[in-house]
């Protein structure tokens, strides 16, 4: 499957997962389909082998948009599709944010933003000292930047010249009350990472040549990648607002959105 | 104990390139034989104890055993969602460790004491929490929690404590160790204020009266047949820690009783009661300040014995 399509189908899922179990943060989960979708395709995991220590790693700092990375996982066959009609509801074991126990392909359980991108740090770190030849990634929202915590390790990264490690900030903006911009400004972004000894990309996080560029690129240090994103991004009553950092699709809108990411 | 702890895991190391020691900027002059010996097994993450922590959990789930190292709070209460979602949900075997447990910075300050983390420690799943009351305790525990491939706590004192004993020398986690016996009655201790037990015992022992002394080096995981033994053979039991009384030692040991039907013929909980201190001091004098000192023991005992 193309990445176009794969991306296509984690958002179909997404607005099903969320809307049956009337679960929030569909807007933060709509977000991320792209870069997970062209992440995926290019990360060496394998779902018949998802323990193997050769594997990538990639953490989901920003668990509550664990439906995505559910829905991509099922759609690589990681584990049954069907399993995701279960997110969010009694006894299941897809919470709202993401967990790994008993889900194959998930490699780490977040759901308190602001610690991620540490954990991802410490992957990097033993595939260096274990001469390891695997890639450890972390991808945190742009709110998320608000915790001390990523700045420790960011401060930490390239002291270490962890070149093994990206980092990918789902920028679309819009936190849990508002703007970035209004509850605390990042900019300029791209300099303060820079400034940290980052290879900084600053790239449309919806373009997925962009993104394999991005990933792909070669550094001798760690990467950024500023991933310029659209809350809500494939479905137009969605886009860009707060609100579906909390509402489901309900029936009329889950049949409306399934209809637009078919358009 | 501190340096028992660093002899301890120095050796394990040289046969075990697994293990991983990586300290928030403190440890001046202690571990530097470990960190010159095996620098591709240590690291010093910066004062950042949130990112140590979440750095450990990486470094464990690719095949480490780490230990993360600090002095009093910091490796505890200054990361303790890290410690919560990243080690113990993941089972990552990350060993945390802290020096100066109790009143063992005393004279720093109460940013200083570590006085509440066997409480909060003992409350989160998954974590086996140990306060040695020796050096031996110490090395054998550091042996035991690198391969247990779980996650740990390890609150250390940091000066040496050895006891002369010809009792049982032997460590096993949950098990209880009697270090001093005695005929009359029983303390149990857990962590460096073991140390006020036996001095006060050698007080006791010129006035005939004899304490029986047992170090409880796990916290969680406790002998529930050996604790109800005690109770039987003893007219009292006296529960000593430098610790918030609410979670500790004695909240564990009042625990077994209640769940299993163990009627203590006289029982006394000494610790700190519900306090910050901020009276400074060494620990010798905090401990003294807070009734947790060798005459306070004895006052107990006494109170016991004349009832």
């Amino acid at each position: 499957m193309d990445t176009i399509n794969l991306a296509k189908n984690i958002r179909s899922h997404v607005l099903k997962m969320t809307s049956k179990g009337k679960s929030s943060h569909v807007g933060s989960a709509l977000s991320i389909a792209d870069i997970l979708a062209v992440l995926y395709t290019n990360m060496n995991v394998d779902p018949k082998d998802p323990s193997n220590p050769k594997r990538d790693r990639f953490i989901l700092s920003k668990g509550h948009a664990g439906a995505a990375v559910y829905a991509v996982l099922a759609e690589l066959d990681f584990f049954s599709k069907e399993i995701l009609d279960t997110h969010y509801q009694d006894g299941s074991i897809l919470s709202g944010h993401v967990s790994h126990k008993g889900v194959p392909g998930v490699e780490f359980s977040t759901g308190s933003l602001g610690h991620g991108l540490s954990v991802a740090t410490g992957f990097a770190l033993a595939a260096k000292r274990k001469s390891l030849n695997f890639n450890s990634y972390a991808l945190l929202s742009d709110g998320e930047l608000d915790e001390g915590s990523n700045w420790e390790a960011i401060l930490f990264a390239p002291h270490h010249n962890l070149n093994n490690l990206t980092c990918i900030v789902d920028y679309n903006k819009l936190q849990s009350l508002t703007t970035v911009k209004e509850t605390l400004n990042l900019e300029p972004l791209t300099d303060k990472i820079q400034s940290f000894g980052w290879n900084v990309f600053d790239i449309d996080g919806h373009n997925h040549d962009e993104i394999k560029k991005a990933i792909k690129a070669n550094t001798s240090k760690p990467k950024f990648i500023i991933a310029n994103t659209i809350k809500g991004k494939g479905i137009s009553f969605m886009e860009n607002k707060v609100v579906w950092h909390y509402r489901s699709a309900n029936e009329d809108e889950l049949i409306k959105g399934l209809k637009e990411l078919e358009e | 104990m501190r340096d028992a702890f660093i002899e301890s895991l120095s050796k394990i190391a040289e046969n075990d390139k697994d293990i991983f020691l990586i300290t928030g900027d403190l440890g001046f002059g202690v571990l530097d034989n470990f960190s010159e010996k095996f620098p591709s097994q240590f690291l010093n993450v910066g004062v950042a104890e949130q990112n140590m922590t979440g750095i450990a959990v990486g470094l464990a789930l690719s095949g480490y055993k780490v230990f993360t190292y600090s002095i009093a709070n910091f490796t505890t209460l200054r990361c303790l969602e890290q410690i919560r979602n990243d080690a113990c949900y993941h089972n990552a075997n990350v060993n945390v460790v802290s020096i100066g447990g109790g009143f063992g910075y005393g004279a720093l300050g109460m940013s200083h004491h570590a006085t509440e983390d066997l409480s909060i420690m003992r409350s989160l799943p998954n974590i086996e929490v140990i306060a040695p009351g020796d050096d031996f305790e110490t090395k054998e525990a550091t042996k035991y929690v690198a391969n247990s491939n779980k996650p740990s706590y390890l609150r250390l004192e940091r000066a040496s404590h050895i006891y002369e004993n010809d009792l049982e020398n032997s460590f096993a986690y949950g098990k209880i160790r009697q270090i001093r016996e005695g005929n009359d009655i029983a303390v149990f201790c857990s962590g460096g204020v073991t140390k006020v037990a036996m001095n006060a015992a050698k007080i006791l022992s010129k006035q005939n009266i004899s304490l029986s002394i047992y170090s409880v080096h796990s916290l969680k995981t406790i002998d529930v047949n050996a604790v109800a033994k005690v109770f039987e053979k003893y007219s009292g039991v006296v529960t000593l820690e430098e610790n918030n009384l609410i979670g500790g030692l004695g909240s564990a040991i009042s625990e077994i009783c209640l769940d299993n039907r163990i009627y203590p013929k006289s029982f006394k909980r000494m610790g700190l009661k519900d306090i910050y201190s901020s009276v400074v001091g060494s620990q010798e004098y905090l401990r003294d300040f807070y009734n947790l000192g060798e005459e306070d023991l004895i006052i107990n005992v006494k109170k016991i014995m004349d009832k």
